[in-house]
């Protein structure tokens, strides 16, 4: 009988990294390598933006505004791709660290969002006269911060972490409906807000001299955005060993029929403090 | 410059915010690096 050939399944790959001791060596050493050019490229793109690119002929120096706002408002959108992907693997596949890297992207989403938001407000005071319109860009691009503030919400509002992780996934994809509504709000209604600059099927409708200072301080938010996030999850990870770890001795203490087990678990460093111990996650107050 | 005081505001934004981010991530990691040395050495390394 010929033996039987089972495909390959595409989260086999992905379950190589599940394992918390060989995330932890493999985001240790990619760590710097996001972090410092993000640094280099995050402050090298805004001097560049701030002192040596040309001001606009019409907008004048408040388009220096657009090399900070821009890289926000693609991270809003793309950060929270990125937990919408997440959030799938942790449904589809039930990845144990998907379940971490989404609730700690999360917060940094939120964070560039409201950074979107009130950098788009402070460049539309000076150029629409007004810090805000209700116009589909704006309000798509506000919902997007609801949906994070949401997520955030959801995934610690459980006491058993993996009800929250569950219902912040599902939360999270049925929001993703929202991404295409930000991307084409522009093109779809009548907005106050200009449509996209830069396109994937056409040439950019920008001077270089503005490009490139743009798309050093994309690609610097990007490490950025992502940097913070391996440094959450890995604090996560390490979090999540702790309380197994302490666990583990409680249940050894409590089966000796001693406490003594205990005094380690909530000794100092570890049970300083409310609502610290066993069971509390740092962070996730 | 035109726009001096928004074009201020919006740089310290975009420099604080991803600083404070990773100011508080570098610190919460720290921490249980600590944490976990503490508990087991062998986990930390």
């Amino acid at each position: 009988m010929d033996a039987i050939a089972y495909p390959v399944r595409p989260a086999r790959n992905l379950h190589r990294f599940a394992n918390p001791g060989r995330f932890l060596r493999l985001a240790g050493r990619v760590q710097p390598w996001l972090t410092w050019p993000a640094l280099l490229l995050t402050l090298g793109g805004l001097g560049w933006g701030l002192f040596a690119a040309p001001a606009d002929w019409q907008q004048g120096d408040a388009v220096r505004m657009m090399y900070v706002h821009v890289p926000s408002a693609w991270l809003a959108s793309a950060g929270y791709v990125s937990l919408a992907l997440a959030s799938f693997a942790a449904l589809v596949w039930r990845h144990p660290l998907a379940d971490l890297a989404a609730a700690e992207i999360g917060p940094v989403g939120a964070g560039f969002t409201a950074l979107c938001l009130a950098t788009g407000s402070l460049w539309g005071k000076p150029m629409w006269g007004a810090w805000w319109v209700w116009d589909a860009r704006l309000t798509s691009v506000l919902v997007l911060f609801f949906l994070y503030v949401g997520h955030i919400a959801l995934v610690r509002a459980f006491d058993d972490p993996a009800r929250g992780y569950r219902a912040g996934a599902i939360l999270a994809l049925v929001g993703a409906v929202n991404l295409p509504v930000i991307k084409f709000s522009v093109d779809w209604w009548n907005t106050l807000h200009q449509p996209a600059s830069i396109k994937l099927t056409g040439a950019p409708t920008m001077s270089g001299d503005m490009l490139w200072p743009l798309l050093v301080c994309a690609i610097g938010f990007t490490l950025a955005f992502a940097a913070i996030v391996m440094a959450r999850t890995r604090a996560a990870v390490m979090e999540r060993r702790i309380r197994g770890l302490l666990l583990a001795q409680a249940e050894r203490g409590s089966e000796h029929g001693s406490g003594r087990a205990l005094d380690g678990a909530f000794g100092p460093g570890a049970g300083d403090g409310p609502g610290r111990g066993i069971g509390h996650v740092p962070g996730h107050a | 410059m035109t726009h001096m005081p928004f074009i201020a505001a919006t740089y310290v934004l975009g420099v604080a915010v991803p600083l404070v981010f990773a100011v508080g991530a570098w610190r919460r990691l720290a921490q249980a690096r600590r944490r976990l040395a503490a508990i087991d050495p062998r986990a930390a390394t």
